[in-house]
């Protein structure tokens, strides 16, 4: 649309199929660091020079988000460099900052097309961003808006206030849920080099290196490293609140070793899968380090946690994994040849 | 031990109510309702919910507040520790995380 400046893009309030795919592909981690937009700034409706101005990061999904909600309304959005990061992670490392905030108001010139000098911010951009710095250097004065897009329109009818609701980062099933995808996707790799190793080390036994017994032994060993991946990966994320804790380390060893209970208990019925009890036991010690260690890596992606909490989580779940992985590798080893 | 609550008493979280001049910054950034305004002062009412994110630090203007600001991630103290630096999401080796 014309604009005292030229020409500004204008975008559309409602998400076409493209952009869902889109979204669900980065969910799988296909392509996530490019999924971007180029910052500037950008129209919703027909915004004129009293309409409010929304700032939001350069990841195409924080725009997505954002400009879904404002169907039929008039804004002005302005999106930040933030190298393709959301909002929230954006800010944590700064690249949502003051400092980018102040030169893109330049770059665009907004104070020539908007007659006022209010900013809207998301509230979680605060981590990156001090608006008593933006003030006193640009005369710009910030006002956070709510936590989540889907809240804007009332945070805008209500006069531009949060309800103390808006401002709770929570974190539900649906958000563990939809992040599902993306943790197994990056724990993939580690789940594809722990598979190699044990296919490898499937062929021994007490009568030498059989390309045979890699049939059989690798294929269980495989079924507990997939039990491991999932139980730490999907199924204590979505568990969280109901597995014991508060450390996410104790809450994945809680599921791997009820994952690897189940599996293994079809043994003391009679005749199970595995070929001694040594080969049984060791797993019960690797499935809950492994499930653990992913649990714990889980951190990052969950909404609450402390860097301090983390650390303190480590200093007593890392040795544990260390020590419980070892050991049970030795046992397996062990097993292989009686 | 159950819900969505972290580690208690391990927080680095500090507030100087001297320094406080009652503008509810702190209150409107948090994402975990640390702070309540108390008779026009700020006041810490639940410190094991803070997650230091450091968002209230950045937005005090009377600087009241202190906080060893981070990302509560292992991965990230893990990528630090390889590299000798603070934890960092910065996963430059890594494009597909955070």
């Amino acid at each position: 649309m014309d604009t005292p400046i030229g020409k500004i893009p204008r975008v559309k309030a409602r998400l076409t199929s493209r952009d869902w795919y889109g979204s669900w592909k980065v969910r799988w981690a296909i392509g996530r660091t490019r999924y971007r937009v180029p910052p500037g700034l950008y129209a919703v409706g027909a915004p004129t020079h009293e309409s409010p101005v929304l700032v939001t990061a350069n990841y195409k999904m924080s725009l997505d988000l954002l400009r879904s909600e404002l169907a039929g309304h008039d804004a002005w959005i302005m999106v930040l460099d933030t190298k393709g990061i959301n909002v929230w992670c954006a800010a944590g490392k700064g690249t949502f900052g003051t400092a980018e905030l102040i030169d893109r108001i330049d770059r665009v010139r907004l104070s020539d097309v908007v007659s006022h000098r209010n900013l809207i911010l998301p509230q979680l951009g605060a981590t990156g961003v001090s608006a008593h710095a933006v003030e006193d250097q640009s005369g710009w004065r910030i006002t956070y808006g709510p936590v989540r897009a889907g809240d804007l329109l009332a945070f805008l009818r209500a006069g531009r206030k949060a309800t103390p609701e808006m401002r709770r980062v929570r974190f539900p099933l649906f958000n563990r849920l939809v992040l599902v995808p993306t943790e197994l996707a990056v724990s993939s790799k580690y789940l594809l080099i722990v598979a190699v190793c044990f296919l490898a080390l499937s062929g021994l036994g007490s009568t030498g290196y059989s390309v045979h017994q890699i049939q059989a032994v690798g294929s269980r060993s495989l079924l507990m490293l997939l039990a491991a991946y999932f139980a730490g990966a999907a199924v204590a994320p979505v568990l969280l609140p109901w597995l014991p804790g508060p450390a996410f380390s104790l809450k994945g060893a809680f599921v791997g070793l009820l994952a690897a209970l189940v599996i293994i208990s079809r043994d003391w019925a009679g005749p199970g899968i595995f070929d001694n009890p040594l080969e049984a036991g060791s797993w019960l010690l690797m499935v809950p380090a492994v499930a653990s260690f992913l649990t714990m890596n889980y951190t990052g992606s969950s909404t609450y946690t402390s860097l301090s909490g983390v650390r303190r989580e480590m200093h007593f779940a890392v040795p544990a994994q260390i020590g419980a992985a070892t050991i049970g590798v030795v046992v397996w080893v062990v097993g292989r040849f009686i | 031990m159950f819900g969505l609550r972290y580690l208690t008493h391990v927080v680095t979280l500090e507030l100087d109510e001297q320094k406080c001049n009652g503008c509810r910054m702190c209150v409107e950034v948090c994402p975990h309702a640390v702070f309540e305004i108390v008779e026009k002062r700020a006041k810490i009412i639940d410190r094991d919910a803070c997650m230091e994110c450091g968002a209230c630090a950045m937005n005090c203007p009377e600087g009241a507040l202190v906080v060893n600001a981070g990302v509560g991630c292992a991965t990230a103290v893990i990528t630090g520790a390889i590299r000798g630096t603070e934890p960092t999401c910065d996963c430059a080796a890594d494009p597909d995380c955070c």
